[in-house]
């Protein structure tokens, strides 16, 4: 259940970034959630609202950007989609990849009155 | 529900313009709302973490310490291989150990058996250890340099896997009891770690474990990863183990 930690790490951000912009209300908060990284939506949904229950950001709008998983192989240089780690090339069949895209965790923007 | 003064006029939501007068049920005023922004963060989330790990990571590097990050399942023997390696080698090698569980002190007093100098850090309901936990470890148990640090982590092979603690190398540790598509059910934790301890290979003959599937399994995830097979009770393999350890020990002077 690292998701906790990891929401929880989430309204640090979200709270130390609006107050240094002199912000009272969050609207909106923008984050990249990459398909590859160990996140459980539904938990990180389930941990989302314990966190936010009763505090400033309980209603605020999450607009989360699932970014696929993209790799390059190291032996061909092939680019292509990737859904597990453990994915090989589709052009030679090599295990050796580099991930380019997939491992994203962060948050991007906030909207903010 | 109107930002400035929290009242709902519908119990509905309603959206507003900035500079708009409007009706707040059974009492009415107007007023301006503050104009929308938008704030760049582009931050990663576990960053506040990851600058924590950096600054063990140097304090490592300064005072040339060894630092491994051990990870499994609970049950594996990554316990059971500290016990082993401190009893065989506490005479050649400086030795400290950072326990983390939930709770006990069980593998703390396991540790400290065997002679070395050991911290337990229980999480109580954390599911793994941070880097901020092993800062506040070390600044209490002060290695000495040129030793070996290492960080038992909590039994979990899915969480741990995000967290950076600056250490040098991370180990997996599994077991021939448990099955071999692990690599594949738990990439992360391999994709993220230099070596994999095959352990407990004393009990192949009695399980329906493949081991060469299960080193493909890992070089599937990881290509580079090295692996070693051994098993703590009947002490084979255990050499290739302490041969690997040693030769990531930098000797002093070669340090500067």
């Amino acid at each position: 259940m690292h998701e906790l930690s990891i929401v929880m790490s989430i309204v640090d951000i979200v709270n130390q970034q609006a107050e240094a912009s002199n912000a009272s209300v969050v609207e909106e908060i923008e984050m990249d959630i990459g398909c590859l990284t160990t996140v459980e939506m539904n938990a990180f949904e389930f941990a989302w609202q314990q966190a936010v229950r009763d505090t400033s950001l309980e209603k605020t709008i999450k607009k989360i950007n699932r970014i696929q998983g993209k790799a390059q192989c190291m032996d061909c240089d092939a680019q292509f989609s990737i859904e597990n780690l453990y994915d090989a090339c589709p052009a030679c069949g090599e295990h050796l990849i580099h991930i380019t895209a997939g491992k994203e965790l962060r948050v991007k923007s906030l909207v903010v009155t | 529900m109107c930002a400035t003064c929290g009242c709902d006029a519908n119990g509905n939501v309603t959206m507003h313009q900035p500079g708009h007068q409007h009706e707040h049920g059974d009492h009415s005023h107007s007023h301006v709302h503050p104009n929308k922004k938008i704030v760049d963060v582009e931050k990663d989330v576990l960053h506040e973490n990851d600058l924590l790990a950096e600054r063990n990571r140097g304090y490592f590097d300064a005072k040339n310490i060894l630092s491994m990050n051990l990870v499994s399942s609970p049950g594996s023997g990554k316990t059971s291989l500290l016990e082993r390696t401190l009893t065989d080698l506490k005479t050649t090698l400086d030795f400290y150990v950072i326990e983390g569980d939930q709770q006990t002190t069980n593998d703390a007093d396991r540790i400290h058996a065997t002679g070395t100098k050991v911290v337990q850090i229980n999480t109580g309901k954390g599911c793994h250890l941070d880097a901020h936990m092993v800062m506040h470890a070390i600044q209490g148990m002060k290695p000495k340099a040129n030793s070996i640090l290492f960080i038992e982590n909590v039994g979990n092979l899915v969480c741990p896997a995000m967290f950076d603690l600056g250490e040098k190398e991370r180990v997996v540790i599994i077991s021939v009891t448990e099955g071999d598509d692990k690599p594949l059910k738990y990439p992360d934790m391999f994709f993220s770690s230099t070596l994999c301890i095959i352990n407990k290979i004393d009990l192949l003959p009695y399980v329906p474990f493949d081991i060469e599937k299960v080193k493909a399994n890992a070089k599937k995830i990881n290509p580079s990863m090295e692996i070693i097979e051994l098993s703590c009770t009947s002490g084979e393999g255990l050499q290739n183990w302490y041969e690997w350890l040693k030769s990531k020990v930098l000797s002093p002077e070669t340090v500067y």
